[in-house]
């Protein structure tokens, strides 16, 4: 189990010394490291993707009591594969009218900060790719990159929808920016560092042998993990605040104009961008590579880090399956006057919680810090439509 | 007034119910795996008109006697009649031609309702795609025969009550005849009997 | 539709239908009267049997045609069977225009299938059944159909729970529906409007109580009605009237009684009512569909015109529209329930 638990790492040292032993340079070395690296995470996360894209149509078709697709290869597992072919030798379309930089530049600019996201992500035990102070500065100052890219691509495209579905984005993106930015600093102020890695550590330890330390278990953690899941969904663009792409009303949004491989660099983009957003939950609030139970710390730490990660996903598809689709002034209503000061009361309650001595009374005193935010906020925004407000009369 | 959330966790709770029941009810998961599973038809299904022969020749067998109500009665006109005649020009009661036009017709079973022989009956194969846009649509006289022993077996019901009507229809014939031969008999017979011995009153 | 947006704000609507025009009317002019009973299938593909029911009683008051009492019951059982699965539909594809993805769409098709597969056991076909004929209906119920169909039933109002538990209590689903495009009795009924959308906006008016066509005076059930007339009174009033359909299948279901299903003396092939004209209307499930018919005592009618509840209850679509957002548009639409098969015709 320890040998798994270093697996990677001790894989990638036997392999540079064996190169260091037919004399590859030591400078040459040090890049080398870096590339496998690199290629290992961008690797896996593509792998996920793949597994993703299958994995979430069965899940929606289970939801949605089908079976999904299950005729490439076992339980469908090649669909990628095909989807990838049919993507590939798809025509690329560009319409006359585009401005055509922009509209080939866009799905380049939105894989970049996806893929740059992935560095400051602690996989497992000492296994960050670039160990940054203030990563978490770091994942939403790139992360906000892909906001240019979606408006690129609706302004590019020439078309009515596509500028209709990259404003949407932009006023969704920079609205639920803040709320999710002030949730995610709540579990720095908390570790007292910008630091992902530290952040882990600092929800290492079990309580009373069997509770785990993450931030999620308090009450000021787990409210900021419910606000930092919702904005982590808009970020992503996933239902139900796919506005941008909302096909009831605009096709496709700002992907109305793409095809072929244009489009499947969007939706990996999109995929990858949901993956590290998770990871980045999954850091702030599930415990990063920590083990649930004290027993389970034999499982290798990564494996931790990957499986939270996935079931993260797993309750998005969830959350798609079940919800529709906000309207864009509620969208935007929810974010400023429901998020935003929510995410300050979180705040507020776990600065309590870290002066109240961070016991049980401590949980107490947070949990009203922020449960009489929640009640005024929510019922004020839920009065104005109530089920039971309703009635209906009947004739004979 | 409800709590805030609740409506949307009930909402989770419900896809979360159908989610894992899709694995272990039968109920939740209706999905037929088409090609390896097929539907079990239910007796009145049906798809495309076909043409119903007695015995085992089909074209002597045919129960068609070319009356073209059906080609009147059709809503689309998908039907195409051409009675057949013998060597003299004379009309039999056969069709020559007889086709449908299956990329037309509606399956509306109109034809089966109105035909009075009991010869046109509907189909319930549903496998007919192929990439002959215009040739193997229209279905002509030997597709469309098909055996009373075929139509036995996909509307076994139907079937029977149509050869019980049949047979009612023979033996009512049957009788008609035999009463008109039986009088015929009769009278010729008295007619002989007449010439015979002729009545006494004549002496 | 053309829509005109100021920012996401409609300021102008425009239908633009007659893309699905079939020139049923026509058709059915130059065909028997028999022939148009499948074309009428083809209005409202949704619903078959209630349209073919809706011809069938035009020409039976033409014709004077006295229709056998369980042929009566089986038009009730069937139409209150195609309002169900209409409804359920609805609410399925109100909330795939939300955009829902699919699930509650899928459990309303879910449904849906078990209620298809009683159809085409009765009639032969899932959605284009050519059921009714003048004076009754073509074919008595198989046997163990009731059986199948008194299961269903029973397990509906199970269904429709589940429905409302994933629906009805939905915040989001709240806050895009109510409020939303309310509408004034005044108004639904100056618009023409009928059927639900009608009775949401609070007017108490179901052509099964004014007209009481068919049996449905032996039948105890109640219609529902709103107060405000928004988008989500129109969608609870199809889900108590789905309700309402359970009770009215549940007594018929126990006291269909025994004897023919069509009249020996009506003439299917041949048919020729006597000169006259007539109307036939009856509540579909998307509102008044009525048959207009003249006939000049020849085997075909002279005159063949449908109300169409689709079209009427459209009309009032950019007045409704008018100031909400595009978002809405849909979800106005979808409240209306329209199908175009019916709309153009």
């Amino acid at each position: 189990m320890e040998l798994l638990e270093r697996a990677p790492v001790e894989l990638k040292n036997a392999f540079l010394r064996v190169l260091g032993s037919l004399g590859v340079p030591e400078g040459m070395l040090a890049i080398l490291s870096a590339v496998l690296i690199i290629g290992t995470v961008i690797g896996v996360f593509l792998g996920l993707f793949a597994l993703m894209s299958v994995m979430e149509r069965k899940i929606l078709a289970r939801v949605q009591n089908r079976y999904g697709p299950n005729r490439a290869g076992p339980f469908g597992l090649f669909q990628p594969v095909a989807d990838g072919i049919k993507m590939l030798t798809k025509e690329d379309l560009v319409p006359r009218a585009a401005d055509k930089v922009v509209h080939f530049l866009a799905p380049v600019v939105m894989m970049v900060p996806a893929l740059l996201v992935l560095a400051i992500l602690p996989y497992g035990r000492d296994m960050v790719p670039v160990e940054l102070e203030s990563g978490i500065l770091f994942f939403f100052a790139v992360g906000a990159g892909t906001e240019v890219a979606i408006f690129m691509a609706g302004w590019a495209s020439n078309n009515k929808y596509s500028v209709l579905g990259a404003m949407r984005a932009i006023a969704q993106m920079i609205s639920y920016e803040i709320p999710l930015v002030i949730s995610a600093v709540t579990a720095a102020m908390i570790a007292g560092s910008l630091s992902p890695s530290v952040i882990v550590a600092a929800q290492g330890g079990f309580a009373a042998g069997f509770l785990p330390h993450w931030f999620v278990t308090t009450p000021w953690g787990f409210t900021a993990a419910l606000l930092f899941y919702i904005g982590a969904l808009a970020e992503s663009n996933r239902s139900p605040f796919d506005l941008p792409e909302g096909e009831s009303e605009l096709v496709a949004g700002h992907l109305t104009e793409y095809s072929g491989f244009k489009y499947a660099t969007f939706f990996m983009a999109e995929y990858i961008g949901m993956f590290a957003i998770c990871g980045m939950f999954v850091t702030l609030f599930l415990g990063g590579w920590q083990a649930p139970l004290p027993f389970l710390t034999v499982v290798p730490s990564w494996i931790w880090f990957f499986g939270k990660v996935c079931f993260v996903a797993f309750t998005m598809v969830w959350v798609r399956a079940t919800l529709p689709r906000l309207r864009v002034d509620h969208l935007l209503a929810f974010a400023w006057k429901f998020l935003l000061p929510m995410s300050f009361a979180a705040f507020l309650s776990a600065a309590c919680w870290h002066y109240a001595g961070r016991g049980p009374a401590a949980w107490f005193l947070s949990l009203v810090v922020v449960g009489i935010p929640y009640l005024v906020l929510g019922l004020s925004f839920t009065s104005r439509f109530s089920v039971s407000r309703r009635t209906y009369l009947f004739s004979e | 007034m409800n709590f805030p959330g609740i409506g949307l966790l009930k909402g989770f709770v419900v896809t979360a119910r159908n989610f894992l029941g899709s694995y272990v009810e039968k109920d939740r998961l209706t999905t037929r795996q088409y090609p390896e599973e097929r539907p079990k038809l239910p007796e009145n299904s049906r798809s495309f008109p076909f043409l119903v022969f007695d015995g085992e020749d089909p074209e002597a067998g045919m129960r068609c006697v070319a009356c073209k109500i059906c080609e009147k009665e059709c809503p689309p006109q998908c039907i195409y009649i051409i009675q057949d005649r013998d060597a003299a020009g004379k009309p039999l009661k056969r069709p020559r031609i007889f086709d449908i036009d299956i990329s037309v017709c509606m399956s509306c079973q109109i034809c089966v309702e109105v035909c009075p022989f009991e010869s046109i009956r509907m189909d319930t194969d549903y496998e007919l795609s192929s990439f002959d846009r215009f040739g193997s649509l229209v279905l002509d006289k030997s597709k469309l025969l098909k055996s009373n022993a075929y139509y036995h077996g996909i509307h076994p019901t139907e079937a029977s009550e149509t050869d019980a009507r049949i047979e009612a229809d023979r033996k009512k014939k049957e009788a008609a005849a035999a009463a008109k031969a039986e009088a015929a008999r009769k009278a010729t017979a008295e007619k002989a009997a007449k010439a015979a011995h002729p009545p006494e009153e004549t002496k | 539709m053309n829509v005109t947006l100021d920012g996401e704000t409609v300021v102008k609507l425009q239908p633009v239908f007659g893309y699905l025009h079939r020139n049923h009317e026509k058709i059915a002019e130059g065909n028997s009267w028999l022939a148009a009973v499948p074309y009428t299938d083809r209005l409202d593909y949704i619903c078959p049997l209630t349209n073919n029911w809706a011809y069938t009683l035009a020409v039976e008051t033409l014709a004077g045609l006295e229709v056998p009492e369980r042929a009566e019951y089986i038009r009730i059982i069937t139409a209150e069977l195609t309002r169900l699965q209409n409804h359920v539909a609805f609410m399925g594809f109100i909330l795939a225009d939300m955009g829902a993805w699919g699930s509650a769409l899928m459990y309303a098709f879910r449904e849906r299938e078990k209620i298809l597969d009683l159809f085409e056991a009765l009639t032969g076909a899932r959605m284009m059944c050519n059921y009714m004929r003048f004076g009754g209906c073509r074919c008595d119920l198989p046997s163990g159909w009731l059986e199948s169909a008194g299961q269903l039933v029973e397990g509906f109002p199970a269904f429709l729970d589940e429905m409302e538990a994933l629906l009805t209590g939905n915040e989001i689903l709240l806050a895009r529906l109510q409020g939303v495009a309310p509408l004034t009795p005044e108004r639904a009924i100056n618009g023409g409007l009928s059927g639900p959308i009608l009775r949401a906006a609070g007017v108490d008016y179901d052509i099964r109580k004014v007209d009481n066509y068919g049996l449905y005076s032996r039948f105890k059930f109640r219609v529902p009605r709103g107060r405000v007339g928004d988008c989500y009174d129109r969608f609870m009033i199809r889900v108590l009237e789905a309700r309402e359909s359970v009770e009215i299948l549940k007594q018929a279901l126990v006291g269909i009684p025994d004897g023919p299903v069509v009249n020996p003396k009506a003439k299917q092939r041949g048919f020729r009512p006597p000169a006259g004209e007539a109307y036939g209307r009856i509540e579909g499930p998307k509102g008044e569909l009525g048959f207009y018919l003249i006939s000049d005592g020849s085997d075909r009618p002279y005159r063949f015109r449908v109300r169409p509840p689709s079209l009427i209850n459209l009309t009032l679509l950019e007045e409704l529209c008018l100031g909400t957002k595009i978002a809405d548009v849909m979800v106005i639409l979808g409240s209306i329930d329209i199908v175009l098969g019916e709309v153009d015709r």
